[in-house]
């Protein structure tokens, strides 16, 4: 059991239970299918872990697992979590503020983005072994979204170690964005000037933005964006209205000001 | 090769249609046993959804393969409608879990769909192909319309069988095998019609 203080972040809404959050994946790198990362991900080895730090910080380097967590002030975050695939949860995660790693490594003035990867081991993750996406998966956050209190790596859920099919040993969660953007299993962490490549914006970057905040009016090209179906709430519970930034809008609605998120999605 | 056809014809002969309509309705009946008992997974609705489409598109394709069949010496013809009707049942049933179970009877968001998400365009147009091919699939309706025109009528399952393997490929996020291979198995059943001598055709 870790031990996680509260949060005033917590939503309070009920949890999903723990099989509904393990076995419903979209984890590539464990196959297309929601229930492959369940199959797939008993297979990856999560420690030894190190976290590579490099780029526009004053203490690049190699970052071991211990090393990240061993004054990291871990809480409880029970969050919304909202897919682009219009469906949602809500989950209790165990996690610290990003924030205080990168300030661990020490952001330097021209850092701009944060550029973070997954783990490549095609040997572990079968998905690799097939060219579904263009491997390492990507993602990035802008500093001041990166900064945020509300985003955090995660290193558990519901009290315990994190499930390697939902990102061990450590992942990325932004609750007021698309899940895609909670990068998992991370072993590199990059601050650079410029606005890095992300895996599904490369895929598809009319489908894809670079923000994908969480959006009603603004509608994916194949589907609603208004509102979402929440896993576990029954068969015939039908649907919720989807809200701007997953809720989370007083929160960080700030970090958008003056732009178009039409055009920004 | 003569021999085993035979073989097979002979067989199919003595099988009932009846055994393929019922057979037929085993995945429904297993299907509303499993979500009763929640066997579904964490997302019942989409398993539901996408297991109905899944079964119409293989229905409809197995009807296709009778002609093709034939041309190897095969002759399932008498399968063919328990095999068309029961694709529509589980395509209408399909669209019946999208209406009620996944969209939650949201009249405005499912109107918006049908004019603006080519995926569901593309899904109604396989609805709506099918539609005038399950009215006309008793024998009555058979003998008023003429074969030579339910005949043409029924190339309409052409037009279901390619929008439903299309509405399967644009519906998923990038590019996973599975739809893809659907829509290699419809344009194989259909390309093979294409060479197939007039008298054969149907």
């Amino acid at each position: 059991k870790i031990e996680a203080a509260k949060s005033r972040f917590s939503t309070d809404a009920a949890p999903n239970t723990l099989s509904e959050i393990t076995t419903y994946n979209n984890f590539y790198e464990f196959g297309w299918d929601k229930g492959d990362p369940a199959r797939n991900a008993r297979l990856l080895t999560t420690d030894p872990w190190a976290v590579e730090i490099s780029g526009l910080v004053d203490r690049p380097g190699s970052y071991g697992l211990d090393d990240i967590l061993k004054d990291a002030p871990l809480e409880e975050r029970i969050y919304r979590f909202r897919c682009v695939e219009a469906w949602s949860m809500v989950i209790p995660w165990i996690g610290f503020e990003l924030a205080h790693l990168l300030n661990k490594a020490g952001v330097q003035p021209g850092a701009k983005y944060v550029a973070f990867e997954t783990l490549v081991r095609p040997e572990e993750m079968p998905g690799q072994t097939t060219r579904s996406l263009d491997w390492p998966y990507r993602e990035g956050l802008r500093l001041d979204e990166a900064m945020h209190p509300l985003t955090i790596l995660a290193t558990g859920l519901y009290g315990e170690a994190m499930p390697n099919q939902n990102g061990a040993p450590i992942r990325l969660v932004v609750p007021w964005k698309y899940g895609f953007k909670s990068i998992k299993s991370i072993v590199s962490i990059r601050l650079t000037d410029t606005q890095p490549e992300t895996t599904w914006n490369m895929q598809n970057a009319r489908e894809y933005g670079f923000y994908s905040n969480v959006n009603p009016e603004v509608s994916h090209p194949r589907w609603s964006q208004a509102s979402e179906r929440r896993v576990g709430a029954g068969i015939f519970a039908g649907r919720e209205d989807t809200v701007m930034f997953n809720g989370y809008g007083a929160e960080v609605a700030g970090l958008y000001a003056g732009m178009d998120l039409s055009k920004d999605y | 090769m003569a021999a085993v056809t035979d073989r097979i014809n002979g067989l199919a002969r003595r099988i009932p249609t009846g055994v393929v309509w019922a057979g037929a309705t085993i995945p429904f009946v297993w299907l509303v046993w499993a979500a009763a008992t929640n066997q579904l997974g964490a997302d019942p609705v989409k398993a539901i959804e996408l297991k109905l489409g899944l079964w119409g598109l293989q229905f409809l394709l197995a009807s296709l393969c009778i002609t093709p069949l034939r041309r190897l010496g095969l002759n399932l013809l008498r399968f063919r409608r328990a095999l068309g009707v029961m694709a529509f049942f589980y395509i209408a049933m399909h669209f019946l879990a999208w209406v009620v179970l996944d969209m939650g009877l949201r009249w405005d968001e499912i109107l918006r769909d049908l004019y603006k998400r080519p995926y569901i365009i593309l899904g109604m147009v396989g609805l709506l192909a099918m539609l005038p091919l399950a009215v006309t699939s008793t024998n009555p309706a058979i003998r008023r319309l003429g074969p030579a025109r339910w005949r043409r009528l029924h190339r309409l399952a052409y037009v279901a069988a390619m929008a439903g393997a299309a509405h399967f490929v644009i519906l998923v996020k990038g590019w996973p095998a599975e739809p893809l291979l659907y829509a290699g198995a419809v344009a194989a059943v259909l390309l093979v019609r294409v060479r197939l001598p007039r008298p054969l055709r149907a």
